[in-house]
C-alpha cells in the first residue's frame, strides 16, 4: 500500500512533475474555508487557507477552526493522493510495451527516489486492455511491468527494490468497452510496498 | 491462402433464421442466429407416456435443443406437427414426407417405481427408407433426467452422422461480477447447453484459463489468491486442491496434457514469457521456448507430440508450433498483425486461433498440412475459441448489444451460429470437456 506520510517527498516532487508546477496543496478550493465564515467573527472577510493555518498558532482555536483545518488537511490528503495515483501510473499504446517519452520524467522522479532509499520498493503492476487473447494479455502485462523495471534498473535502483506482477486484463482501472477506457487501462502502476 | 470472411456476405443478405418459440414452460429454446445450409430435417416428437404423467424435464425439447445446437440438424417444431405418434407402429412416414423430414424419433417415458427411475424407449426412423435405424431404451434417476435426454441425444447424432455428439460434455468457465461493487470471480463447470452450472471457486481476486484433465476428473486453472498467480489444479466432485506452481513473475496459461502426466504453463522467471513442460509428479518446470519475447498460451497436439502456442518475436502476435522434444518452432499464421490463442482441434489437422483485423475480433483457423488460413465467425468482440472434442463446433464468449456476454457457438465451417439461451453474466474463458 502507499505510505502517504513516508513518500510526502516523493509525492510532491512528483506532483511537481505531474501538475507543470501547480502543487497539491495550491489545488485545494476554496469553498469549505468560506463556509466557515458563516460562524466567524466578523474579521474574516477575506478567509482563505493562509487563514485556516494562523488559526493553528493562534491562541483561541475554536472547533470550527479545527475542522476547517482536518478538511483543509483532508483535501490536502487527497489531492496528494490524485496526484500520487496520476504520478504513480504510466500509460502504453494498444499492444506496446515501449515507455512512452512523456512518461520519461515521471519514471526518473520515482528511479531517483529509489536509488536515494534503498529500503523503499515498489510493485510494478501490468495491466492490458481488454480486447484480444486473456492469457497473451497478461504476458503483455508482464512485459509492461519490466519495461519500467528495466527503465528503473538502468536509472540505478536495485534489483532488490522492485517485483513485477502482471493481472493481464483482469483488473481494468475503468470497467467499460470504449476507447478512452481501453487507453487508460493500458497501464502500470507503481505501488510502493 | 487469403483470409476471406467466410460467408460474410451471404450472412448479411442471407436469411437470419430466429426459432424463438417457447415452450409450455415458458423456456426460450436455443436461437439460430444465422441461416445454415446443409442441415438435415429431423424431427423428435413429444414423448408419450403410458401412465399419462410424463417426466418432470421436457425431455424430447432437450433433444431438440441440442440436436439444433450441433448445427447438422434442422429441427421441425411440434405444432407443425400431423401427427404425434409415440411408437414405430403409429407412424405415417406420410405425413413426414409432406413436411419434408428425414428422420423422425418418437419414444415414450415412463416411471418406474420399482428402483425410482425413468425409463425412455426411442426409436428413429429413416423416413425415405421407412426403416429404423436405432432403437434402444435409457433409464436415469429423476435428478438425472437432463443427462438421459443428453444420453440420447449422443445416440441418435452419432446413428445418422458416424460422429460422437457431445452432448454429454461439460464446460468450464469463469464468470466476472459485481456484487455490492465487489467484483466477484467465479470458477464454474456446467453442462454443454448452459444448465446445471455449479460452481467450484469463488474468489475476489482473478481466476482464469481452466483446463480439463484428459479424464474429465480435474481442472487446472490460474487463481490469483494472495495477490500473486499461482496455477491450481482442483478435483472437481471432492473440491479437493493443490497449487502447483507460484514462481515470480508470470504463472500461467496451463494445458493439461493428453496423457494427463504433465501441464503446459507459461512462466516468466528467467526473464521473459516461455512456455515450459511441468510434470505433475516432480512439479520441475522444464523450459521448452526460447526466444526474448512472449511466448505463451500452449496448445498440446492430440498425439502429445508437439505444441502451438503464441509469440510476437516477429513484433506482433502469430501462432507458431514445436516439437515437444526440441527443434524450430515454425511460424503458421501470417494473415494481419494479430493471430493469438491457438487451440488444436481434436483431429490434429487444424488449429484455431483468434485473429483480428480491422479492429475487430474473428475466429480463424490454420490448416497444417496446407497452411491455408481460414477465418469463420464475423461476430464482433470474440474472445477465445474453445473446440468441441468431435472438433466440429467452437464455443466463444461473445459481447452482446446490451453489453452483456454471451456464449455462442460456431459450426467450424461457418455453417451455423448460435447464442446459448442460458445466461451467466460476466461469463469468459470457457473449457471443453474431452468425450466421456
Amino acid at each position: 500500500m502507499i505510505d502517504l506520510l513516508k513518500n510526502r517527498v516523493l509525492i510532491l516532487g512528483l506532483s511537481l512533475v505531474v501538475l507543470g508546477g501547480c502543487s497539491a496543496t495550491d489545488t485545494q478550493p476554496d469553498e469549505p474555508a468560506d463556509d466557515q465564515t458563516m460562524t466567524e467573527e466578523s474579521t474574516s472577510e477575506t478567509q482563505s487557507d493562509s487563514e485556516a493555518y494562523s488559526a493553528e498558532d493562534g491562541d483561541g482555536v475554536s472547533s470550527e477552526d479545527m475542522s476547517a483545518e482536518e478538511r483543509a488537511d483532508q483535501m490536502r490528503q487527497e489531492a496528494e493522493q490524485k496526484a500520487m495515483q496520476a504520478a504513480n501510473t504510466i500509460y502504453f499504446d494498444f499492444d506496446s510495451a515501449d515507455v512512452r517519452r512523456e512518461s520519461r520524467s515521471i519514471l526518473e522522479a520515482h528511479a531517483a527516489y529509489l536509488a536515494a532509499d534503498d529500503s523503499a520498493s515498489v510493485v510494478l503492476e501490468g495491466h492490458t486492455d481488454e480486447r484480444g487473447s486473456g492469457e497473451y494479455n497478461m504476458a503483455l502485462g508482464e512485459r509492461r511491468a519490466q519495461s519500467v523495471a528495466r527503465f528503473l534498473k538502468v536509472n540505478d535502483v536495485s534489483e532488490d527494490q522492485i517485483e513485477t506482477v502482471s493481472y493481464g486484463e483482469e483488473k481494468p482501472a475503468v470497467d467499460e468497452s470504449n476507447e478512452d477506457a481501453w487507453a487508460q487501462n493500458r497501464r502500470v502502476e507503481i505501488n510502493y510496498e | 491462402m487469403a483470409i476471406t470472411p467466410m460467408r460474410l456476405s451471404t450472412i448479411l443478405l442471407g436469411v437470419v433464421l430466429c426459432f424463438l418459440a417457447l415452450t409450455a414452460q415458458g423456456q426460450m429454446v436455443i436461437r439460430i442466429t444465422e441461416g445454415a445450409e446443409k442441415r438435415m430435417p429431423l424431427a423428435v416428437v413429444p414423448f408419450g407416456s403410458t401412465d399419462g404423467q410424463g417426466a418432470p424435464e421436457n425431455l424430447d425439447e432437450i433433444i431438440r435443443n441440442n440436436l439444433t445446437m450441433s448445427g447438422d440438424f434442422e429441427l421441425l417444431a411440434p405444432q407443425r406437427m400431423l401427427s404425434l405418434p409415440s411408437s414405430g407402429d403409429d407412424i405415417h412416414f406420410r405425413d413426414w414426407r409432406v413436411l419434408g423430414q428425414q428422420f423422425v424419433l418418437v419414444g415414450e417415458v415412463d416411471y418406474r417405481p420399482d428402483d425410482d427411475r425413468y425409463v425412455l424407449s426411442y426409436e428413429l426412423f429413416d423416413v425415405s427408407q421407412q426403416k429404423r435405424i436405432l432403437g434402444s431404451r435409457a433409464s436415469a434417476a429423476p435428478s438425472e433426467l437432463r443427462s438421459l435426454a443428453h444420453h440420447v441425444s449422443d445416440r441418435i447424432y452419432k446413428t445418422i452422422t458416424g460422429i460422437p455428439g457431445i452432448f454429454s460434455t461439460r464446460l468450464a468457465f469463469v464468470t466476472r461480477t459485481r456484487e455490492e461493487g465487489d467484483v466477484v470471480y467465479q470458477l464454474q463447470v456446467s453442462d454443454v447447453d448452459g444448465k446445471r452450472a455449479q460452481v467450484l471457486l469463488r474468489s475476489s481476486e482473478p481466476i482464469l484459463s481452466p483446463d480439463w484433465s484428459p479424464d474429465r476428473r480435474e481442472l487446472t486453472y490460474v487463481s490469483f489468491e494472495g495477490g500473486r498467480p499461482g496455477v491450481y489444479r482442483q478435483v472437481i466432485k471432492s473440491g479437493e486442491r493443490r497449487r502447483l506452481t507460484s514462481f515470480e513473475g508470470l504463472n500461467s496459461a496451463p494445458a493439461w496434457s493428453p496423457d494427463g502426466d504433465s501441464l503446459l504453463v507459461t512462466l516468466s522467471k528467467d526473464g521473459s514469457a516461455e512456455v515450459y513442460r511441468l510434470p505433475l509428479d516432480t512439479l520441475e518446470p522444464e523450459r521448452l521456448t526460447h526466444h526474448s519475447s512472449i511466448n505463451t498460451e500452449a496448445s498440446w497436439s492430440p498425439d502429445g507430440e508437439r505444441f502451438a502456442f503464441t509469440s510476437d518475436r516477429s513484433g506482433n502476435p502469430q501462432v507458431y508450433i514445436k516439437d515437444l522434444d526440441g527443434g524450430r518452432a515454425q511460424r503458421l499464421t501470417f494473415e494481419g498483425s494479430y493471430n493469438a490463442r491457438p487451440r488444436f482441434g481434436p483431429d490434429g489437422e487444424e488449429i484455431f486461433f483468434l485473429h483480428r483485423r480491422e479492429g475487430r475480433y474473428y475466429l480463424g483457423a490454420v490448416e497444417l498440412e496446407s497452411g491455408d488460413e481460414r477465418v469463420f465467425s464475423a461476430s464482433e468482440m470474440d474472445e477465445a475459441p474453445a473446440i468441441s472434442p468431435n472438433g466440429r463446433l467452437a464455443i466463444y464468449v461473445t459481447q452482446a448489444r446490451n453489453g452483456r456476454n454471451a456464449l455462442e457457438l460456431t459450426t467450424v465451417d461457418g455453417n451455423a451460429r448460435f447464442t446459448l439461451p442460458v445466461r451467466h453474466p460476466g461469463i469468459r474463458d470457457p473449457a471443453w470437456s474431452p468425450l466421456n
